[in-house]
């Protein structure tokens, strides 16, 4: 068991490009931490430097207090699970298991007493004789966990390790995954794309973009606070909407009418350099039926009548999609996103992703008046996307103080 | 940092270079030395019987080869074989392709069979086939009528072709086999749904799709039946105006004893090929197996 | 329904027996010439009509044919054993190593694969009896490993490049040195390719006629190909039909051995090599 600590760590390649610039990160002994970004933000890098396949180009690794940064990955005691599982096709299921303690040289009885309690763990014990083509992708899976298990490491290291199962099977191991974490308390670094993964699996979440670490936190308080653009909209399902926002005269003018601002913001917006075009973040859920709404929650925001396009009702509550007039907000990470989810960014109009209450009457086609919450309001610069409505870390939308 | 970064990069570098260096080294040493050799060589006067007449002549063995008859007769001879048993290796291994790629029944019995002749040694093949049409023994010499076949230049030059389309349709059908897996099933559902003929199918979806492997199989196997020489030798000896340009070439070395000229065809011979190589590469846009195109199929 | 199954199934047959009596006509046929007593051998039959085995016994009496024996045996397995081995070794800088150069060895070596092998046969004559190598088991075996090598790594390459190289990762997670991991996880994995490359060069090699025929003149280093078509019976005015189809057949038994036993792998290697390249 160990803390790991990233200490201004890069990487870059011969021919000049940097996949991770000086990442500081530290990640506390028993820890579980998740690095998530979209492809190519420079997780997996960093996740293989931490194991030591990847050379690191500039700062420093330490593994419980100890610079690690020239020890080949036998020498660092930590565990992989890999993607593709890697398990070795000609070795069966306790021979896989087996392996990393044979390498260190373990006596025969204590290596089948580690890899038989491993299996118990996993519940694995039925399938020790079979040959990894002969199981099914979820054993596969428990038994790429059991070999990293098997040998008590310092740390795991997890490579999107659920990303080839099915989407059940995803879920069910997701907990199992959890609950090994809790049960075993070794520091463990995760990586994923999946945001539902990082928000549901780790103690803190890092995220990344383009080599560069965004926002490190608890995952509530990413949803809750996010810190920019990228963080917003990569966090949440469905995403937060954004929208096009001009300043005009105290009050924001969007294509879901005017939004007034708090003196705090104007204070900012009154700078010199301030940005006369802002984008406007708000989540599905700060949405609702104006039906619906008391007298109460109404004064806390603001209303407007747009045409319904499509209702999904997930029985819980009600997702609504209604389309707007008006510009799309648009912005670098807002494309990066866009992309990065596969998202047609190229269609006319804003549209407006809502969760409305189950008991909404809302239909398609008509009309719909809609409220949402004021407080909620995250409000973005377009050009450095940075968080306006952000004051010492946390949130307090477009109406405060 | 960057420093030590190209440390890595150097040693690998050098590992890449160590490990292909013997293998290079030998195909090199074999191959291009001896081909530049023999361009010198046959820029000489050089027969083994009269060692002492050796000397310098420039392009004079390559006007005496170029206006022979026996040299443009052999010439003639390849083409015709080569053209003829590729274009009927790529009908037939095309065929024998489908059967060992969609057979309902016996798919390992077709396989292991089709590769009997594939693997079996073109000489012992050569000699059953003579066998086979030798009057009195085979089984096949009567099958025209009386007669020598192996005795005429026509009948001669038909079984020739006859052996080297037994012995390389498998290679060519392996070859296709291999485009053919490469075209999804889907695709061929799709296109019954859509109400293609088989024919239609064959034509208008596999046939595409397998283009660059059909290319490939054509471009080796026309350079391979260009080298023709086993089968003559051991089916005609080159008798009846039935040599090739490989057959004429080791008569002028070994029986002729003749370097100069026998140098001069190795040339020729060469050259010849390089030029169909390059056509094929140039005209039909051939991707060598290898080539960074080949692997993105 | 189940009738055009039924149809289909007996049109797939047709066409297999078509493919497999036109694969094996000429090789039972001169296995069957090779039993025939010399009596019967201008019969013109198919099959024999008496059985003997005095054309096997008399080869292997001569020293002329159990000497190209063992020098096709040993020509060819010292050929295909370096040839593998060198193989090996640049199909996996190929494969797995960054280096400049790789296209050009990758394109040498398609070059080699398509020469023509009969331009070869006027210089490698001359250099060969300059450096002594005439005539000997070096002299053919250099030629064989040259030619065999694209061959070699072309199949290896498609070879190593489907062996999951996350393994080698996993096993230095594992604790295995550079090594270990090779030795452990990835020469297990390899062992399949090699041994399906080996049997194809040893193909190859077996079959070679042109270079046996124009690099050696006596018994040293001929090879069996080479001494079929010398083959003249004991007298001079014996027949050497049934020797030449006894010999013939002796050569043929380890290439149906191979094909027999081996077919998938053979299948897998010519068209990985072809395709993947």
């Amino acid at each position: 068991m160990a803390d790991i600590v990233l200490d201004k760590v890069s990487k870059s390649f011969p021919d000049g490009t940097v996949a991770v610039q000086d990442v500081d990160l530290e990640i506390a002994d028993g820890e579980f931490v998740i690095l998530v970004g979209p492809s190519g933000c420079g997780k997996s890098t960093t996740l293989n430097m931490i194991a030591g396949l990847e050379d690191i180009s500039s700062g420093e690794l330490r593994i419980g207090g100890q610079r690690v940064n020239d020890k080949a990955p036998r020498d660092r005691d930590i565990a992989m699970v890999f993607q593709s599982y890697a398990l070795y096709p000609n070795m069966t299921v306790r021979e896989n298991m087996a392996f990393p303690l044979k390498l260190a040289k373990l006596d025969k009885e204590t290596i089948d007493a580690k890899v038989d309690e491993a299996a118990k763990v996993l519940e694995l014990t039925p399938l020790l004789d079979r040959k990894p083509a002969n199981l099914s992708g979820g054993q596969r899976q428990r038994v790429a966990m059991g070999r990293a298990i098997v040998r008590q490491p310092k740390a795991f290291l997890m490579d999107e390790p659920l990303s080839n199962l099915d989407a059940k099977l995803r879920v069910q191991m997701r907990t199992v995954v959890s609950r090994l974490q809790k049960q075993l308390g070794t520091t463990t670094v995760y990586v994923t794309h999946d945001q539902t993964e990082a928000m549901t699996l780790g103690d803190r979440v890092v995220i990344m973009r383009g080599g560069a670490i965004q926002q490190v936190g608890p995952p509530q308080e990413l949803y809750d606070h996010p810190r920019n653009l990228f963080v917003a909209g990569f966090i949440g399902s469905p995403s937060m909407n954004f929208l096009h926002a001009a300043v005009d005269d105290g009050t924001l003018r969007t294509a879901v009418g005017d939004v007034p601002i708090g003196d705090r913001i104007r204070r900012e917006l009154e700078a010199g350099d301030a940005p006369r075009e802002l984008i406007l973040g708000i989540r599905p859920e700060h949405f609702e039926d104006a039906e619906l709404v008391d007298d109460d929650t109404r004064r806390r925001g603001a209303e407007f009548t747009a045409p319904v396009d499509i209702v999904e009702s997930m029985g819980s509550d009600k997702y609504v999609y209604f389309t707007l007039e008006g510009e799309r907000a648009s912005a670098a990470e807002l494309e990066e996103l866009a992309a990065d989810a596969g998202a047609d960014f190229s269609g006319g109009g804003a549209s407006l992703v809502t969760r409305l209450s189950a008991e909404s009457t809302v239909r398609e086609g008509e009309d719909r008046r809609v409220w949402f919450n004021l407080e909620k309001i995250h409000l973005f610069d377009p050009s450095t996307g940075r968080n306006l409505t952000l004051h010492e870390g946390r949130s307090s939308g477009a109406l405060a103080d | 940092m960057s420093g030590k970064l190209s440390e890595n990069k150097k040693a690998e570098r050098k590992l890449g270079w160590l490990l292909c260096a013997p293998a290079a080294l030998v195909m090199v040493l074999v191959t291009a030395y001896p081909i530049g050799y023999s361009i010198w060589l046959s820029l000489q006067r050089y027969d083994l019987r009269f060692p002492d007449e050796r000397k310098f002549i420039g392009l004079e063995n390559y006007a005496t080869v170029l206006t022979n008859e026996f040299w443009w007769t052999a010439f003639g001879v390849t083409m015709l074989i080569t053209v003829v048993t590729v274009a009927v290796e790529l009908v037939l291994g095309m065929g024998l392709a489908l059967i060992m790629h969609r057979t309902l029944v016996g798919r390992g019995i077709v396989r292991t069979a089709a590769l009997i002749p594939y693997g079996i040694v073109t000489v012992v093949a050569a000699f059953s086939w003579r066998y086979a049409w030798t009057p009195g023994t085979g089984y096949l010499a009567n099958l025209f009528g009386d007669g020598a076949p192996l005795t005429e230049r026509a009948s001669s030059l038909a079984i020739i072709m006859l052996a080297e389309i037994w012995k390389t349709t498998p290679f060519m059908a392996l070859l296709l086999m291999a485009g053919l897996a490469l075209v999804p099933e889907d695709l061929l559902k799709a296109a019954s749904t859509d109400g293609a003929t088989a024919w239609q199918r064959f034509t208008k979806v596999m046939l595409p799709v397998m283009k660059p492997a059909i290319l490939v199989a054509l471009l080796f196997r026309t350079l391979d039946a260009f080298r023709v020489f086993d089968n003559i030798y051991v089916l005609t000896a080159g008798g009846n105006e039935t040599s090739s340009v490989s057959m004429l070439a080791y008569n002028n070395l070994i029986r002729g004893l003749n370097l100069g000229i026998g140098s001069t065809m190795s040339v020729l011979i060469f050259l010849t090929v390089a030029v169909i190589a390059f056509v094929f590469v140039k005209l039909f846009g051939t991707a060598a197996p290898g080539s960074d195109d080949g692997e993105r199929r | 329904m189940a009738d055009t199954t039924t149809r289909a199934k007996l049109r797939w047959g047709l066409l297999d027996v078509i493919v497999v009596v036109f694969a094996l006509v000429p090789v039972l046929w001169i296995a069957s010439l090779s039993f025939k007593t010399p009596a019967t051998l201008t019969d013109g039959r198919f099959w024999p009509r008496e059985w003997t085995l005095d054309n096997y016994r008399s080869i292997f009496d001569t020293d002329q044919f159990v000497r190209a024996l063992v020098n096709s045996i040993g020509i060819a397995l010292i050929a295909t054993l370096v040839a593998v081995v060198l193989g090996a070794m640049a199909a996996y800088a190929i494969s797995r190593l960054d280096f400049p150069g790789k296209k050009l060895l990758v394109g040498v070596s398609l070059l080699i694969a398509m020469f023509p092998q009969v331009s070869l046969v006027s210089p490698l004559f001359e250099i060969e009896r300059q450096l002594g190598l005439f005539d000997t088991w070096p002299g053919l075996i250099l030629p064989y490993i040259t030619f065999a090598l694209p061959l070699a790594i072309y199949t290896l390459s498609a070879f190593f490049k489907q062996i999951p190289w996350d393994l080698e990762k996993a096993a230095k997670m594992d604790g295995a040195t550079q090594g270990q991991a090779f030795r452990r996880v990835i020469a297990p994995l390899a062992a399949p390719g090699l041994f399906t490359t080996a049997i194809l060069v040893f193909i190859f090699c077996w079959n070679d006629f042109l270079f046996a025929i124009t690099l050696t003149s006596t018994e040293r280093a001929r090879t069996v190909p080479v001494a079929l078509s010398f083959f003249t019976g004991e007298s001079q005015f014996e027949d050497p039909t049934g020797a030449i189809c006894a010999a013939a057949v002796v050569i043929t038994v380890p290439i149906i051995a191979f094909v027999l036993f081996f077919q998938r792998r053979i299948v897998s290697g010519l068209t990985s090599g072809a395709v993947k390249g």
